[in-house]
């Protein structure tokens, strides 16, 4: 338990807004100071179903769950058993209920916890235009010690197109639930009071957004749109921002269409991104082999969920990590990246955008379900580095091959407009000018050029974030980044360093630069959120390891905890 | 039509590349092809402004033929793929082609949206009712008792598909009809349809000598349609209530604004759209 | 296979020297073209024979275009659209349609249809000499019908050298993938 920190479970159902509330609540304690990560959950119903909050409060910033959570506030427990396991509760837990709401389920009153009820309902049914949920931000806030200020102010932003009635019901439901926190429940330990922060040096983001903004920022200008969840929310946030930046989102019929829209407009010359989750990538594996091969610059963002097929739609899992890698026919080579935390969904997206149009080549990110729908505080990005830039030729004349035979790999590509540099791309293998062919010697050259172009560039030092030293090195890719470098973080402040390698760029492999990462490295303990080793076996396929190796694979829907990671590697030492 | 400057105006050949195409002799192919540079040279749009976009097929290995910007996508793909780069690049014409397997079978999806989405290109379907490159399998125009293939020997047994009534239906703004047996005419309507706004669909009867030889004898069978084009949809539908599929003529244009986003910066600069989030 | 035309091609009374300069251009033109299409037909097929031939003909087809450019001197030779020449629903008369063609076909099938085209065109320009209400109209209608004519007598004598090939001309082995 990290004591600058405090978990937060706000549960209800039919409509009891504790989405909203928790929102509001990390707002607040954003505007306060503190960092924060958000996350949540529901049951299966479009519309008053049951849902909870979960929200982790920090001096520093946090890019996991905590193992456990301190308060679990239920504005009524219908259907909360569908949410225990994933709301681990601390021993001395503050568990708050209403009496007027039902009594809390036998499980959590046979757990060792501190076990309170208040009144928000009748409480709330006192204020004009009151309402519980309101009530319950009051009473968290106070237990955690967000001053009235910083609510009230929040409120206002919050509550601004509501109107100043449901503004000050707003404010008396939470004055009213502070009293309450004050008069009826015992103290907890609150956080350190935050450092002062200048306005404006952080962002409040999901990790969904900040997939968006990386794209823009990378310079993509079209991006073709087929909802799915957990992406869905990438590119209802770039359909605006996208149009605003010159640039347009169109919905497509189905993924067939999106991905080969996109195809389309980067013929045309324009960087050019969708997004989507595991069913539809699956769609889009044959047209992401043309662009392969036709040599077309795409970004394809996968935000996984738990599968196979049609699986849990709104939890996370790092399970599709081997169609990524291995789904297109065919000697495909092309990018694969994956962010590992809220913060790096932007980088990572941006990079990817950047090389794609560097290396003329699909690129694959892998977010998940909980990087992308969690809401977290972060540093804002630094400056623009990477950026769209493709090569195309000075001046083309008789003779132009788009696919010519270059030392890099990269050959110039014509953009449609340009006078003398006409050709048509092909799925079909060509020769250096683009006509079709099937001989050997062209398959060959062409094989050889697309494999070349990806291996022989430098990618530089963000392939992977490496940190820590010492002969035991957890490896681990994505959201799992996250609770293992907290476990690690735990172990170095109890006197033992471990190496951290957070892999960025699974594809093209790195195998020397995982070398030089491993030296000295006697045991490794590789991380993965699924349930059939891929990772371990990608690793295994593409990479020497050194002395003992050691897998954790947890598949989901439940996150992995720093507490997990801990276990594993002092189980072992 | 741009016919100003000192350059010598630009002949339909100037819009054949040097690839022979490999369309079995005899083919109707080689008349839309003529059809298509002749209508390319009538409107003298520069080559490198057009892009030919197809998927696979006999029919769909036209863009190599062409000395324009071309893609030869992946089967029943072409129409996102032109969808794609005429919104992105507004400027360019953008023509879609294949086949009836690549249009109507595994495209037909994209052909419902492409209609309904009402973008500004033009999509050209050599119709042979049957699949050439696969070596002879019925297509969705086949006709439901053509029992020439192994696949059903029994002949489909299923309806065929209507491309101008789905058109019609789907909300083209432009619908015609052309045979291979009248280049010329075909190539007037494509000029129509090119300059018309909006989807443009162009059916074109291209017999397939190898797989459906009986089909030579369209040119003695089709006929130009009685009446001309019409802009009222309804009436549209009622003349394909009796259309046999060997009416030739423009069946509808109409006046549906075309899809086309605006494409205008409004920033300074990109990183202005982090500012909704900053805390 | 044949060669078969159910509709001839439209004469008429009312050319200009314009439009008929214009027509016979279009005609020889158009022929040139299809010849060498065809030719690359042929070679893509591997009919070399035919290919030749076929190229031989557009070779004399160029040299056509060129008397008849000749003929308009200085004076530029009008455009007109493709669907505006008067021969309606086909190519122009002299040009074989794209359909007559067969993988296999023979010199001899190849010398009947420059035969059929050289005929028609030859009857075209003919009837215009015949009809047309400018005298130098008919003039230069009758010169041109005259070439057609001599063009007629060099295919005819070339087809002799070809005679008719037996039924089985058109037997391939290795079909398609069809019975």
């Amino acid at each position: 338990m990290n004591p600058a920190s405090v978990s937060i479970a706000l549960a209800g159902s039919g409509g009891a807004g504790v989405l909203t509330s928790g929102n509001a609540l990390l707002e607040a304690a954003a505007q306060a100071g503190w960092y924060a990560y958000l996350s949540r959950s529901a049951g299966p119903q479009i519309r008053g179903g049951e849902s909870v909050t979960m929200l982790r409060i920090c001096n520093d910033p946090v890019e996991s769950p905590d193992d456990t959570f301190e308060i679990l506030m239920a504005i009524d427990w219908r259907n909360f058993e569908r949410f225990a396991a994933e709301i681990p509760l601390a021993d001395n837990a503050l568990v708050l209920g209403d009496a007027d709401t039902g009594p809390p389920p036998g499980f959590l009153t046979a757990l060792p916890v501190r076990y309170h009820e208040l009144p928000l309902k009748r409480t709330a049914s006192g204020i004009a235009q009151g309402r519980p949920n309101m009530l319950a931000l009051g009473v968290l806030a106070e237990l955690i010690g967000i001053p009235l200020q910083t609510i009230t102010d929040m409120l206002n932003r919050l509550l601004q197109t509501k109107g100043q009635v449901a503004l000050d019901a707003g404010v008396s439901c939470v004055t009213a639930g502070m009293e309450l926190a004050q008069k009826k429940l015992p103290a907890v330990q609150r956080l350190p009071a935050p450092a002062p922060r200048s306005p404006g040096e952080r962002l409040l983001i999901t990790g969904n957004e900040a997939t968006g903004l990386g794209a823009v920022r990378g310079g993509v200008r079209f991006v073709a749109a087929y909802p799915i969840t957990p992406a869905t929310e990438i590119l209802e946030w770039l359909a605006p921002s996208v149009d605003k930046a010159g640039g347009t989102l169109v919905q497509a019929e189905d993924e067939l269409a999106s991905i080969n829209q996109i195809i389309g407009a980067s013929f045309g010359g324009t960087p050019a991104l969708t997004a989507t989750s595991g069913p539809g990538m699956a769609l889009m594996l044959e047209s992401i082999g043309l662009a392969v091969a036709a040599e077309i610059p795409i970004v394809v963002v996968d935000v996984m969920r738990n599968g196979p097929s049609t699986g849990i739609p709104t939890k996370s899992e790092q399970a599709d990590l081997g169609m990524a890698l291995y789904g297109l026919h065919g000697d495909a080579p092309h990018l694969v990246l994956a962010p590992t935390s809220v913060a790096d969904c932007l980088f990572t997206t941006q990079w990817a955008v950047h090389l794609a149009e560097a290396l003329q080549v699909p690129a694959i990110v892998l977010s998940d379900q909980s990087l992308g729908q969690s809401r977290a505080v972060i540093e804002r990005p630094a400056d623009l580095t990477f950026m769209a830039r493709r090569e195309t030729p000075a001046s083309v004349s008789d003779g132009y091959q788009r696919y010519a035979l270059t030392a890099s790999g990269v050959s110039p590509m014509a953009i449609p407009g340009m006078a003398g540099g006409q050709y048509t791309a092909d799925g079909l293998e060509h020769s250096p000018v683009g006509t079709p062919s099937g001989s050997a010697a062209d398959h060959a050259e062409q094989l050889h050029k697309r494999q070349q172009k990806l291996s022989g560039f430098n990618y530089g030092r963000h392939w992977a974030d490496i940190e820590g030293k010492g002969d035991t090195a957890v490896i681990t890719w994505g959201s799992t980044t996250g609770p293992v470098r907290e476990a690690l973080a735990r172990r170095k402040a109890a006197g033992h360093t471990t190496r951290l390698i957070a892999v960025r760029l699974l594809a093209p492999a790195q195998p020397a630069s995982l070398g030089d990462a491993l030296a000295g490295v006697e045991r490794v303990l590789i991380v993965e959120q699924c349930h059939g080793q891929q990772f371990y076996r990608y690793l295994r396929a593409h990479y020497e390891l050194p002395g003992e190796v050691r897998t954790f694979c947890k598949p989901g829907p439940l996150p992995i905890r720093p507490c997990d990671v801990l276990t594993q590697i002092e189980d072992w030492l | 039509m741009d016919t100003e400057g000192t350059t010598a105006a630009l002949a339909a050949r100037d819009y054949k590349s040097s690839v022979k195409p490999v369309w079995c002799p005899g083919c109707g192919d080689f008349s839309v092809l003529s059809a298509l540079t002749k209508a390319l040279a009538e409107m003298q749009l520069p080559p490198e402004q057009v892009a030919v976009i197809s998927g696979i097929g006999c029919s769909s290995r036209i863009p190599a033929y062409l000395n324009t910007y071309g893609f030869h996508g992946v089967h029943g793909r072409a129409l996102p793929l032109g969808v794609g780069l005429k919104v992105a690049r507004p400027e360019l014409t953008v023509l879609v082609s294949g086949g009836d397997g690549d249009g109507f079978s595994i495209g037909g999806n994209h052909f419902l949206h492409a209609c309904r989405r009402n973008v500004d290109i033009t999509y050209i379907v050599m119709d042979n009712q049957v699949y050439g490159m696969t070596k002879g399998q019925a297509s969705p125009t086949t006709a439901p008792d053509w029992s020439l293939s192994k696949l059903t020997p029994e002949g489909p047994g299923i309806n065929p598909f209507y491309p101008l009534v789905i058109a019609l239906a789907s909300g083209a703004n432009f619908i015609a009809r052309a045979s291979t047996s009248d280049p010329n005419g075909t190539a007037r309507m494509l000029v129509e349809a090119i300059r018309h706004p909006g989807f443009s669909f162009v059916q074109i009867l291209s017999p397939c000598v190898t797989f459906q030889p009986e089909q030579r004898d369209w040119k003695k069978l089709v006929r130009p349609a009685p009446v001309a084009a019409t802009s009222d949809p309804a009436k549209a539908a009622r003349r394909l209530m009796t259309d046999d599929n060997l009416f030739v003529g423009i069946l509808y244009q109409g006046s549906r604004e075309p899809f086309q986003p605006r494409l205008e910066n409004r920033l300074e600069h990109p990183t202005e759209l982090e500012e909704q989030f900053a805390v | 296979m044949s060669a078969d035309r159910s509709k001839p091609p439209a004469g008429g009374a009312d050319y200009t020297v314009d439009e008929l300069l214009a027509h016979s251009l279009a005609i020889e033109a158009e022929a040139e073209e299809r010849y060498t299409m065809l030719a690359e037909q042929m070679e893509v097929h591997n009919n070399d024979e035919v290919a030749k031939l076929f190229r031989r003909l557009a070779e004399i087809e160029g040299k056509h275009v060129a008397k008849v450019q000749a003929l308009s001197g200085d004076t530029p030779i009008p455009h007109i659209a493709p669907w505006d020449l008067r021969w309606q629903g086909q190519s122009s008369p002299e040009a074989p349609e794209f359909d007559d063609l067969h993988y296999l076909m023979t010199p001899h099938h190849a010398l009947e249809l420059a035969l059929q085209g050289e005929c028609y065109a030859a009857e075209f320009f003919a009837d215009i000499a015949a009809s047309a209400s400018d005298a130098t109209v008919r003039q230069m209608a009758e010169e041109l019908a005259q070439e057609e004519r001599e063009h007629v007598a060099l295919v005819e004598k070339w087809l002799a050298r070809y005679p008719k090939p037996d039924r089985n001309w058109a037997d391939d082995q290795d079909p398609p993938g069809q019975e």
